[in-house]
């Protein structure tokens, strides 16, 4: 949204904005939790209303075409577009291209974390996602791996819910997210959390029964009963469409190899927020996705 | 009683030591590296607040729940009350950004407020 508007008011006639779900905002709808807009809007929002104020905006300008429940599924590099709408395969060709997909979270798979294949693993966001946007509680006792913000932010809202949370196990010396979210996320429950230690094993048939910790300085482990394990370490970009246009990705990180802010491989394909790099702040996102949105428009003023 | 306590006014950090009297007031704070940090420990230790944020069930809208927050901080104590009495709650009419829901919320002088509209057109 932000590249948009920075795109339109840069002097871009003609801007289509797809979006796969049935509204705008993205990952932001799901994080209820204050904390967003301090640096852009020079105030303490939730991430509703940091994605309130850019829908305002984007509603207010005409030259903006928003089109919803549109999953693009196709992408060649003369940036031709393939897209999913109810009942219809759209194709469209752009000028130039601003992605902006996000990212998605890193999985167990990637996390070597040995035991069976139980019910009740999930990763924090889509545990977000499913409290705070469907309204159900994934489970009842909770076990959390990894302290970054995400992590910490479940940990209370688990708790808010009414659910108990066990542990945050951490495998680094300190944590990766805010003081402020280790204070009033985790110390204002009385939620243990262990640094230097990992999960060893998960334990169950059908469903999580519990897990093996492990202190990783010394060896010695210790259980803990739980129904749900919540896995939060690590986002990595979402960039399968422009890999499919043959932009060269950083294998490692899942990024495009880039020189400059924005920029990929293909002239004229601009790639910004997580889906560029995974950034902590959203205020950072809207800063390289205003920038996002004038490269194009400047892009677009050298066809001429 | 001395306490440990963490600043978390910016991000240094500092860890306090605040040394308390019987009846819980602060009588001395040491482990800050400015002025805030004292200010923040008798704020944190005599009266901790915070602001709630949660969601509410909807009836007939576009969104099954609807985010919420407290539009001034609460007493920490509070917090597990609130959740319950939100819990409660039911929408059943459309409601913009910033407008209230539940108006002197436990009668802590509060207003619950929405975060998000209600419905997908909404502006
Ligand atoms: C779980 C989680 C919690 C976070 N918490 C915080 C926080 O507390 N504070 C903070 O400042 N930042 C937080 N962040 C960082 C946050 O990601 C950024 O601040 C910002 O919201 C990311 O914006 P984005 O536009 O890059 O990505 P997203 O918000 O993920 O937007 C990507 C959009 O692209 C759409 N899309 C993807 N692929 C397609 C396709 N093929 N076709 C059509 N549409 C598509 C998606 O539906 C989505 O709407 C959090 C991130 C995550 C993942
Ligand atoms: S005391 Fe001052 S320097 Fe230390 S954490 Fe608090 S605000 Fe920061």
């Amino acid at each position: 949204m932000a590249a948009a508007v920075a795109a339109q008011k840069a002097g871009v006639k003609d801007i289509l904005l797809l979006e796969r779900d049935q509204y705008l905002g993205g990952i932001l709808n799901q994080c209820i939790h204050t904390g967003f807009g301090l640096h852009h809007f020079k105030k303490d929002l939730t991430g509703p209303e940091y994605a309130d104020r850019f829908i305002k905006q984007i509603e207010a300008i005409r030259d903006i075409e928003v089109s919803l429940k549109s999953f693009v599924v196709r992408l060649t590099k003369d940036k031709i577009l393939t897209y999913l709408k109810p009942g219809k395969l759209e194709e469209i060709k752009a000028k130039a291209l601003i992605m902006a997909t996000g990212c998605r979270e890193r999985t167990r798979e990637m996390t070597h974390i040995s035991g069976t294949r139980p019910a009740g693993i999930y990763p924090a966001g889509l545990a977000q996602k499913m409290i705070n946007i469907e309204g159900l509680l994934p489970g009842k006792e909770v076990v959390i791996i990894g302290s970054g913000d995400i992590g910490l932010i479940m940990a209370r809202r688990f708790t808010l819910e009414g659910a108990k949370v066990k542990a945050v196990i951490e495998i680094q010396e300190k944590t990766r997210g805010l003081i402020r979210n280790v204070v009033q996320c985790l110390e204002d429950f009385s939620i243990p959390l262990y640094f230097r230690h990992r999960i060893a094993k998960i334990y169950g048939k059908d469903r999580v029964e519990k897990v093996l910790v492990e202190n990783t300085v010394n060896g010695e482990t210790f259980e803990l009963p739980c129904d749900t394990v919540l896995i939060s370490v690590g986002l990595i970009p979402e960039n399968e469409l422009i890999e499919m246009a043959c932009v060269e990705i950083d294998k490692k990180t899942n990024a495009p190899v880039s020189k400059e802010v924005n920029k990929c491989s293909i002239e004229g394909i601009f790639v910004c927020g997580n889906s560029y790099k995974v950034y902590d702040l959203v205020d950072n996102v809207t800063r390289d996705s205003v920038k996002a949105g004038q490269m194009a428009a400047e892009y677009l003023k050298g066809l001429k | 009683m001395i306490k440990k306590i963490t600043c978390i006014e910016c991000p240094v950090g500092c860890q306090l030591e605040v040394e308390t009297d019987q009846s819980g007031h602060v009588i001395k704070v040491t482990g800050n590296k400015c002025e805030k940090g004292p200010v923040y420990a008798k704020q944190e230790t005599e009266n901790p607040m915070r602001i709630l944020t949660s969601i509410v069930l909807t009836e007939g809208l576009d969104l099954k729940m609807v985010p919420v927050k407290t539009n001034k901080p609460i007493p920490k104590a509070k917090l597990m009350e609130a959740m319950a009495a939100v819990k409660k709650l039911k929408l059943t009419k459309q409601v913009k950004v910033d407008e209230t829901i539940a108006s002197d919320f436990l009668g802590l002088g509060v207003d619950l407020i929405a975060t998000r509209p209600a419905s997908f057109n909404s502006h």
